[in-house]
Formats: C-alpha cells, sequence, structure tokens
C-alpha cells in the first residue's frame, strides 16, 4: 500500500465512488474494490458504511465469502523468507555446528526442512561434534513466492496441494469474510459533502443549516432512559386501590397500629379464645409489651357475656371466657380488628349515622413461608355499616368495587369466617388459567359482633377483605413474592415497571 | 379449613348416581364445599416419596373437598353424603334417636375427684349392632382424627376412645392416677407398659408426640378402667390395646374426656350420629349414664334438638329476596334444618338437629336459607348509604410525599416491618435494649425477633441484595416502625417514618441533605432557627463521627442525617460509602 494515498474517511470514500463510477452499471464487490484500490478490506467496509450512512448514494447488498489469508507465521516468512531459506543462509562456508544451528530461531523446522530439500547435510564426524555444511551454490525460497502470491490476492493460482502442504504447516488459513456487492445508489455523485452530525447553536444564527447535510439518525437504537426514581410496584397498586375506595365514597381507617390486642383482634369479632387461628402456631404474640392493659370495661363485658353465656339472641361458645387471653398482646392477624374499633366508635354516637370505610395495611402471620406467603402482608378491607343492608347489596358492592379492578366475571361461594354469617368467597374466573380462582373473602357482620359493641339492632355490616400482593402479583406477573416484597425485591424490575391501570 | 378425602366410587354409590368431575365441583360449589384436588393414593404417594416407593398403591380415585371449618357433620363420607342428597331432596334429614336401655343394662361411667385438675369431663355412649366394613370402619377412624385436628384441639380439648364393648364390663371408672401406677398395653403393642414408659415411647411418633405435652407436666394422668380394672384409655395419649375394634365388632363403647363439656357433647354427637347409620335400628344411639363425684348424674348422648322462630320478613331482608314463607321453610329444609310455617305465616319454626351445633343465631339459619336459595340466584343491588369519602390525613401526606421523593430522583423500596434484634441493635452500634422495640414472643426465626425501630436496616439489605445494579443507588421508604410507649392502650404505637439513603463511591452526604432541604422544602419549612429547620452537628453510634447531624423542626428533634459508620456499612454487607437521612413525619400533619 502506498503511503501517499489518501486513506482518511471522506478521500478514501470518494475514491470508492470514483472506483464505482468506472465499474459501470454492474457493480463491484468490496473484496476487488479494496485490492483495486490497495487497501485492507476492512478499511474499505469502513467507507461502504459511510457512505451507506449518507443515504441513498450507494446501495450496498452483504455478501459472505470464503478467502485464503496468512497466518501471523505466514506474514513473518513473507516478510524475512522461510524458515529453511533462513537455515540456508545462516550457515556460512566453513558450515556451523549442529548444536548452535539449533540454537537459532528457525533452527528446527528449518533444518529438517532444508534436509528433506537436500539444501544442506550433516557431517556427524565433523570436529567439535556434529557440523552442518551447504550442500547447494543457492536455494529458490518457493514457499515465500507461493505464500506471497496469496498475500496479493492471488491464492486461486496456486494448486490445490500446494495451498493444502501450507495449511498444514499452519502458514495459511481459509476464512470466511462479509463482503458487500456495492452499486450506485438513486442519489449517486462522485463527491462526498463533509455531513453535520447535530444543529448547533451557531448553525441557527449564522442560517448556515439551510445549506448543511445532516447525517442520518439510526432510528432502530434505543434512547437513553431518563434519570429518575421509581415508585414501588406494591404501592403504585395500594394508591390505585386506595383511589378505587376513594371514588366510591368509602373513608380512610387509621390502620397505624401493628400491635393489637387479642381482645380487639378476636374477642371483639366474636371469635372464641380457643381458636386455632389464636394458636402460637398461626399468631406473633409479644414478649415485651405482653398484654394490654386498657379496655372499655362495659364493652369488655358485653364481649365476655356473649362468648361464655350467648345472648342477643345467640347461644354463645359455651365455655370459660378468660380476661387473661383478651389482654395478650399480639401483631394484628388482620386489619378487621381496626375495623371493630371502627365500628365500636361508630356505635358510641348519639345517634347512628351510615358509614362506608376502608384500609390497606399490613398484618401478619406466624406461618410457613413459600413463594406466595410472607410472615407480613398487606390486607385490603372494605366496610358498609346502615340499617338494612342486604346480602345483595353485599354483591352488588363487590361487583361496583371488582369492575373498577377489571374484573367482571363473579361467582359467589358459601365459606365460613367466624365473625361473618352469612360468609361467601368471592371467586373470578381467569381466562390465563381458564378457572376460577378466589379474589377476596366477604360476609355480613354477626350480630355477636355487633349487638355488644351498642350499634343499633336494625344495623347490618357488610364487609370484603383481600391481599394488596395476590392481584400485584397476577398483574406484574411476578411468581415469588420475595422479588416483590421486602429486601430481596429486584430493584431492576421497580425500575423497569409500568404505570398501575388495574382496569386495562 | 378441614380437607376430607373420599373415594368417588363410594361418593357415586352412596349418592345413587354417577356425575362428571364438573358436575361434582358445581354441586360442591354451591352447597359451599370446594373440590380440592382428584387424585389417588398412588399420586399422592408418588408425590411425596417418589414413584418408586408408589408401585404398589392404590389408583382408586379420591376426591378431596375442603369442607368449612364449622361443619363437622360433614367431615366424612357418610356427613357429607346425607348432607348432599337433603340438599337436593333425594332423602329426608334422618331423624336421630337416643335409646334407654333397661336401666340395669345402662352403660355406666364414673367421673372421680382426682380428673377435676388435669381433664374433668367425660361423655360416653354405646353404638349397639353396628356392621362396620373396610370402608366403614376406615371412615370411623377417619372421623375420629378429623374432630381430634379440628373442633377438639389437636386433642387438648377433646379426646376421643372408641372401644368393643364385649370385651369389656362396666361400670367403667373415668380417674387420675400417678404415672407410675397406671399400667397398660397401649394400642397395637406387644408388651404392657407403665404410664411413663408409654410418654417415653411415643416421644418419637411422628402423630403422638404431638399430643404428650397435654398432660406430660401433671403429677396426675387421666384414665379409664372398666369394672375388672382393663384400662380402656389413657386419655388424651392413648386407648389400650385390649378393647381395640375391628371389622368383627358389634358394639362400640364411644367415650369422649375433655376440658370444654360444650365441645365433648358436640363431639359425641357427631360421632354417633355419623355412625348410628349402620346400626341394627338405624340413626338410634344407646345412652349411657355419666355420674360426676358430686353425685351429679347425666344421659348422653345428648342429641337435642332445639327449636327456633324466625321472621319470614327478616330472612328475605337480610338476604334481599322476596320469597313466601313455605318456600323458605323448604330452602332451610333442604340444608337438614326441617321448618314449617307457624301463625298466619309470619313466623317459620325451624328445628336444628345435634349434627348442627354450628348455628347458635338466626343469621346462621338465614344463611342457609340463602345458600339453598343459591347465593348466586340473588339479585345483585347497590346500597343506598350516603357518605362522605375522607382520606386518613397521616397517608395522604404519605402519599403526597412519595410521588415527590420518586419525582426527585429516588427509588421506593418496601421492607419488611419485622426483623431480628441483630438488625437494628448490633449492625446499628446500639444496645437492644437502649432501643423502644417491642419483642415478639414466639418467632420460628431470627428474622421475626422484633418490630423495626428504624427503616434504615431495610434499606441497607435492600442494597445488599441489589449490589449488582449500577451506581449510583437511591433508595427511600416511608412507612411504619413500632416503639413501646406505654400511654398506649397496647403499650405500643406505630410512628411514619420517612427513611432515604444515598450508595456511591464516595458519601454523598450534600445529597442527602439536598433531599433534606427539597423534603422540608415540600413541607413548606424554611430553613431558620426560629420558625423552621436545622441540623446541627450531633453524635449516633450508626454515623461516622463529625459526619451527623440531626434535624430540628417544629420545636422538637425529627430525625438524623449523615455518612453511614464504616462498622454499619460492613455490617450490613455492603463496600461503598453511604449517607442516609430518617425523620418522622407525623410533626408535619
Amino acid at each position: 500500500m502506498s503511503p501517499a494515498m489518501a486513506t482518511d474517511g471522506p478521500a478514501l470514500a470518494e475514491r470508492l465512488l470514483q472506483q464505482l463510477e468506472r465499474a459501470g452499471g454492474g457493480g463491484l464487490g468490496s473484496l476487488e474494490a479494496a485490492a483495486a484500490l490497495g487497501l485492507e478490506h476492512q478499511q474499505l467496509v469502513g467507507a461502504v458504511k459511510s457512505l451507506q450512512a449518507l443515504g441513498e448514494v450507494i446501495e450496498a447488498e452483504q455478501r459472505s465469502s470464503k478467502r485464503w489469508e496468512l497466518t501471523p507465521e505466514g506474514k513473518e516468512i513473507v516478510q524475512e523468507g522461510s524458515h529453511e531459506a533462513r537455515v540456508f543462509d545462516s550457515i556460512p562456508a566453513e558450515g556451523l555446528p549442529q548444536s548452535e544451528l539449533m540454537k537459532l530461531p528457525s533452527g528446527k523446522v528449518g533444518f529438517s526442512k532444508a534436509m528433506s530439500n537436500k539444501w544442506v547435510r550433516l557431517d556427524k564426524n565433523a570436529d567439535g561434534g556434529p557440523r552442518i555444511f551447504r550442500a547447494v551454490e543457492s536455494v529458490r525460497d518457493a514457499v515465500r513466492e507461493k505464500l506471497q502470491l496469496v498475500q496479493q490476492g492471488e491464492a486461486e493460482s496456486l494448486e490445490e496441494k500446494d495451498r493444502n502442504e501450507l495449511k498444514k504447516r499452519k502458514l495459511l488459513m481459509e476464512v470466511i469474510i462479509k463482503t458487500y456487492w456495492i452499486r450506485k445508489g438513486s442519489a449517486f455523485s462522485t463527491t462526498v459533502t463533509k455531513q453535520e452530525t447535530d444543529l448547533t447553536p451557531e448553525m441557527l444564527a449564522s442560517g448556515s443549516w439551510r445549506d448543511l447535510k445532516f447525517k442520518a439518525y439510526n432510528f432502530e437504537a434505543l434512547g437513553i432512559m431518563p434519570e429518575s426514581g421509581h415508585l414501588h410496584p406494591l404501592l403504585k397498586v395500594r394508591t390505585q386501590f386506595r383511589q378505587i375506595f376513594l371514588e366510591m365514597g368509602f373513608t380512610e381507617m387509621p390502620a397505624n397500629n401493628f400491635i393489637e390486642s387479642s381482645f380487639w383482634n378476636f374477642d371483639a369479632l366474636f371469635q372464641p379464645q380457643q381458636h386455632p387461628a389464636r394458636d402460637q402456631h398461626d399468631t406473633f404474640f409479644l414478649q415485651d409489651p405482653a398484654e394490654a392493659t386498657d379496655f372499655p370495661m362495659d364493652y369488655l363485658k358485653r364481649v365476655k357475656k356473649i362468648h361464655s353465656q350467648g345472648g342477643y339472641g345467640s347461644q354463645g361458645y359455651k365455655y370459660d371466657w378468660k380476661l387473661e387471653e383478651a389482654r395478650k398482646n399480639i401483631l394484628r392477624t388482620h386489619t378487621t380488628a381496626v375495623s371493630a374499633r371502627m365500628l365500636y366508635r361508630l356505635a358510641q354516637q348519639e345517634k347512628f349515622t351510615p358509614a362506608k370505610y376502608f384500609s390497606i395495611d399490613r398484618v401478619f402471620r406466624n406461618e410457613t413461608l413459600d413463594a406466595t406467603h410472607l410472615a407480613e402482608f398487606h390486607q385490603i378491607e372494605g366496610v358498609v355499616a346502615d340499617y338494612g343492608l342486604t346480602l345483595g347489596d353485599l354483591m352488588g358492592t363487590l361487583r361496583e368495587f371488582f369492575t373498577k379492578l377489571g374484573i367482571s366475571q363473579l361467582r359467589f361461594k358459601p365459606a365460613y369466617n367466624p365473625y361473618t354469617e352469612p360468609s361467601m368467597e368471592v371467586f373470578s374466573y381467569h381466562q390465563g388459567l381458564q378457572k376460577w380462582v378466589e379474589v377476596g373473602n366477604s360476609g355480613i357482620f354477626r350480630p355477636e359482633m355487633l349487638l355488644p359493641m351498642g350499634l343499633p339492632e336494625g344495623v347490618s355490616v357488610i364487609a370484603w377483605g383481600l391481599s394488596l400482593e395476590r392481584p400485584t402479583m397476577i398483574k406484574y406477573g411476578i411468581n415469588n413474592i420475595r422479588e416483590l416484597v421486602g429486601h430481596k425485591v429486584n430493584l431492576q424490575m421497580v425500575y423497569d415497571g409500568p404505570l398501575c391501570r388495574l382496569d386495562v | 379449613m378441614p380437607t376430607v378425602s373420599v373415594k368417588r366410587e363410594l361418593l357415586f354409590q352412596a349418592l345413587g348416581r354417577r356425575y362428571t368431575d364438573e358436575e361434582v365441583d358445581e354441586l360442591c360449589f354451591e352447597f359451599g364445599l370446594e373440590l380440592d384436588e382428584i387424585t389417588s393414593e398412588k399420586d399422592i404417594i408418588s408425590k411425596e416419596q417418589g414413584d418408586g416407593k408408589a408401585e404398589s398403591a392404590s389408583d382408586i380415585i379420591l376426591y378431596k373437598i375442603d369442607v368449612p371449618a364449622n361443619r363437622y357433620d360433614l367431615l366424612c363420607l357418610e356427613g357429607l353424603v346425607r348432607g348432599l342428597q337433603v340438599f337436593k331432596e333425594r332423602i329426608k334429614a334422618p331423624r336421630y334417636k337416643r335409646i334407654m336401655p333397661a336401666n340395669s343394662d345402662v352403660q355406666r361411667l364414673i367421673i372421680t375427684e382426682e380428673t377435676a385438675q388435669v381433664r374433668p369431663h367425660a361423655v360416653a355412649a354405646v353404638l349397639r349392632n353396628i356392621t362396620f366394613s373396610k370402608d366403614r370402619y376406615d371412615s370411623f377412624i377417619d372421623l375420629q382424627e378429623k374432630l381430634h385436628q379440628n373442633i377438639c384441639r389437636k386433642r387438648a380439648l377433646v379426646a376421643i376412645g372408641t372401644h368393643d364393648l364385649d370385651t369389656i364390663s362396666g361400670p367403667f371408672t373415668y380417674t387420675a392416677r400417678p404415672p407410675s401406677e397406671i399400667r397398660f398395653k397401649p394400642l397395637n403393642q406387644s408388651k404392657e407398659y407403665t404410664a411413663s414408659e408409654i410418654m417415653d415411647l411415643y416421644r418419637t411418633d411422628s402423630q403422638l408426640k404431638h399430643y404428650l405435652h397435654i398432660i406430660e407436666n401433671k403429677p396426675l394422668y387421666p384414665v379409664i378402667y372398666d369394672s375388672n380394672g382393663v384400662v380402656l384409655s389413657m386419655p388424651p395419649i392413648i386407648n389400650g390395646d385390649h378393647t381395640k375394634i375391628s371389622l368383627n365388632t358389634r358394639n362400640v363403647f364411644v367415650e369422649c374426656t375433655a376440658t370444654d363439656i360444650t365441645k365433648a357433647k358436640i363431639v359425641l354427637d357427631i360421632l354417633v350420629t355419623m355412625f348410628s347409620e349402620y346400626c341394627e335400628k338405624q340413626f338410634t344411639v344407646e345412652a349411657a349414664e355419666v355420674t360426676y363425684h358430686n353425685g351429679k348424674t347425666c344421659i348422653y348422648p345428648e342429641l337435642a334438638y332445639r327449636r327456633e322462630k324466625v321472621k319470614p320478613d327478616l330472612m328475605n331482608k337480610k338476604i334481599g329476596i322476596s320469597e313466601t314463607p313455605s318456600s323458605l321453610a323448604k330452602l332451610l329444609t333442604r340444608m337438614c334444618l326441617k321448618s314449617h310455617v307457624t301463625g298466619n305465616g309470619n313466623s317459620i319454626e325451624i328445628e336444628i338437629p345435634p349434627t348442627r351445633a354450628d348455628i347458635i343465631h338466626a343469621c346462621d339459619i338465614i344463611e342457609d336459607a340463602a345458600i339453598a336459595y343459591g347465593y348466586n340466584n340473588i339479585q345483585m343491588t347497590i346500597p343506598k348509604t350516603y357518605t362522605i369519602a375522607n382520606q386518613f390525613p397521616l397517608n395522604k401526606l404519605t402519599e403526597l410525599l412519595r410521588q415527590d421523593l420518586a419525582a426527585a430522583g429516588f427509588t421506593e423500596a418496601l421492607t419488611f416491618a419485622l426483623c431480628s434484634q441483630e438488625d437494628i441493635a448490633d449492625k446499628l452500634g446500639v444496645d437492644i435494649s437502649s432501643t423502644k422495640a417491642v419483642h415478639i414472643a414466639n418467632p420460628k426465626t431470627a428474622e421475626f425477633q422484633v418490630a423495626r425501630t428504624s427503616l434504615l436496616p431495610g434499606l441497607l439489605k435492600t442494597i445488599a441484595a441489589n449490589r449488582k445494579m449500577p451506581l449510583p443507588l437511591k433508595l427511600f421508604e416511608i412507612s411504619d416502625i413500632v416503639v413501646k410507649d406505654s400511654t398506649k392502650d397496647v403499650g405500643a404505637r406505630n410512628q411514619r417514618n420517612l427513611c432515604a439513603i444515598y450508595y456511591n463511591k464516595n458519601p454523598g452526604f450534600e445529597v442527602i441533605h439536598g433531599l433534606l432541604d427539597r423534603v422540608m422544602q415540600l413541607l413548606a419549612v424554611p430553613p431558620s432557627k426560629e420558625s423552621g429547620y436545622l441540623i446541627k452537628a450531633a453524635d449516633d453510634s450508626a454515623f461516622f463521627p463529625g459526619r451527623c447531624a440531626e434535624i430540628l423542626a417544629k420545636g422538637q428533634s425529627i430525625g438524623k442525617l449523615g455518612v453511614l459508620h464504616p462498622d454499619v456499612i460492613t455490617k450490613f454487607e455492603l463496600t461503598m460509602p453511604c449517607s442516609a437521612l430518617e425523620i418522622n413525619i407525623e410533626p408535619f400533619l
């Protein structure tokens, strides 16, 4: 390659264009073009790409072709001669001891080749050990000549057995290279105008942008993400549920009390003291502060009576109700404990006024953990208290609520909860799973819960609950709850999360 | 929710027709049951222990059906079939009868005073001339196990013993004795042991070991003898081998010992009503007499039918339907609650059978009417209740702040409210006793020892779990911590905190400080000594000395910010400098 020839971008591209002009309408291959212009193929490919970026100047169709190339050792031989030639050259007229010769870089390989070419001879009985002498006056380095042909792109002119021999000696290799077939494009020209990358304030000021050509953008690449903070997916869903309740006219309950007494969590809800949910295996009890100290005592007495003796038309559970059991502090197992406090407060009003309440907050279970269960999760709860509410009202309210979540196909199954009667589990048809799945639990609070609080007899309270985690996992396609909740969260998932629109 | 498994063929045989699996599923759903799984013993064993072990197991199809926790009458094939057949109006609910044998023949159980301290109650009955088959026998044993696990609270409240009456002779004595004085051959053992030896024997038994604690530390153990000193059982642990029932047993003596007499009566009623179906005189049960040490005598089983009256109008109003009184009575009758209209049609009299101990109030009756009517046939309505919604102010503030913290470039974390003592104390360089943490009495692992008193450990652990993410990491959380507070009824309260953290190759104190300034800007609190906020140097073991400040606002200290102490960073398995901020947001309400 002549160093005098311009190899920088635009000049090189123009030389390619001129070559293309000479080639005529049929176009030309990039390998041939490179050889013709005395360039490395890779340099020519660079020129092709820069011309492609200009738009319609050229058309380039990618092809792949096989080519013979020199290995690094092959290139060395082109420069320095073959090992055997080098060995021959290094032997002076008086010969060289074999041990000396073997120390030369090309010694070992060159010696055996030179011997088989009969270029040198070995005198084993010479003074001072075996000695090598030239066997002929001069030699012709055929290996080097063949390799020079390959370097000039004329590998095809070699005989196949020669190529194979050189390949075996690891001097040649066959490579597959990406080449282009280049034709003139619709905006073909033999000159290249310099392209600007982007608008600058100077161009705007001078108006030079009018005459300039701009480099094309690659619209297939992605942009740079804005630097930003992100909200947690579960809490994005919480925001939507809050919104739904507020749209439906429900007032938010203060649920910021994780520590609750067994009294409000269980006894007030008419959940008997031997109920399995009150077992050590299901509920976190507190060691410190172990017991609650303050209760509305009149109400507590009525609760004791309804459990142990019955009343208000109920048989009760007929067992020995113990204050010690009610005093035990726990981490609340459901937000219904909050609803109980709110309903009790509602009952203390001079005159009853209807109420609609909701809460979304943490609850705790001392349960076995797995991919869908943690010791703490968020419970969503809705409560309506008014005169004359019916089971049909509960179902209608649930229908409206779930419609806002994008769930329209509902079915209700009779169920059992200690503090609601009637009780119904809510099922929705899951299109993906092709089956009915439980999406919530609901019911009408038992009179044994409401009447001791002091609510008027005709008042019914309907309620329902569901977990926040389950709909979120379904919404965002998360299988392991630990990737969503807690410190093992996958932050990439948080970064990449879409908006939460439950009804879309 | 208890699960009952029944053989599909037996169920169809008893129901008198075949169903597709979908039809069974539908029928269960309507009735308040759930067909949980269709499987076989082979499937179950191969799932639990691998295919190799399952080869010889039965491949008879089993239905696993979830039963509501208060419906003890549906815990066996017999009860399920009876309930469904009555529901489908194919049979009438049977009427259970207690039969008194001639006075001299009645089986007697005498309770001695010693039982008072350990297990004071007992009830008993006799199933006379019963015919067992392998399936009936298995169902009989299985029902006892289901009752033990549920209403009996793992035998703590009630324990059931069933005995071949023809191997023993009454009167029977229920007493309590020192373990060393009780000696008998336990069920399916080959020799006699003392009570203490029996406890040791079962310490490793996968089933029985769970019941030992009920009596283990009592000075006296409960025991039932016959008139010849034969041990019937040592409740609630094990029966004697002598009285064990077999497929050939014709007369069964049933005893239930208990700490809760009400539950004992229910358990006895359920067991005998279910299996009296196989007695020569169907649905009859022979009475037994139980005498307490004070001379009080009771006849069991009670098999009491109770009558309740409910107004049809009330039923319609509670459900939201308008059925005639007679059709309501018919609906209830389909739920095994035999009912008829009385008065001028403005009352329905309902008879509650001994199998339905779950019916304790009119609301339970109304629910059954609604189930028979079909929940999904009820017209949905929207209540006219008019209310104005209000947000809880603390949550409203939290929601607003969250949005703007994210807008400030911080990402929201959601960490656990429970953690280990180490997280909130040792790792932050403080002693647990100096925190106001509430302590959990029964944590299964160290992760649940205390409720957090700071949001910081959770955020640090979040970073530790996300070290592969590109830096900087900027996280925040607004959530509740819990502290002891003796002015509260439960002795503790939540506090809403805001915590933020900056994790990078440089500590970035100025970033966290800037975030504080932004938060204060959002809260419209100016930087000022008098009426705004300020920060002043402070010491805190969690922070690097000289790089920590206390935040004062609204006339009080609301939290701290600073560069975390290298020890804290290391203890949370982090490798980069880090600065953090944690404040209480409640003063800004």
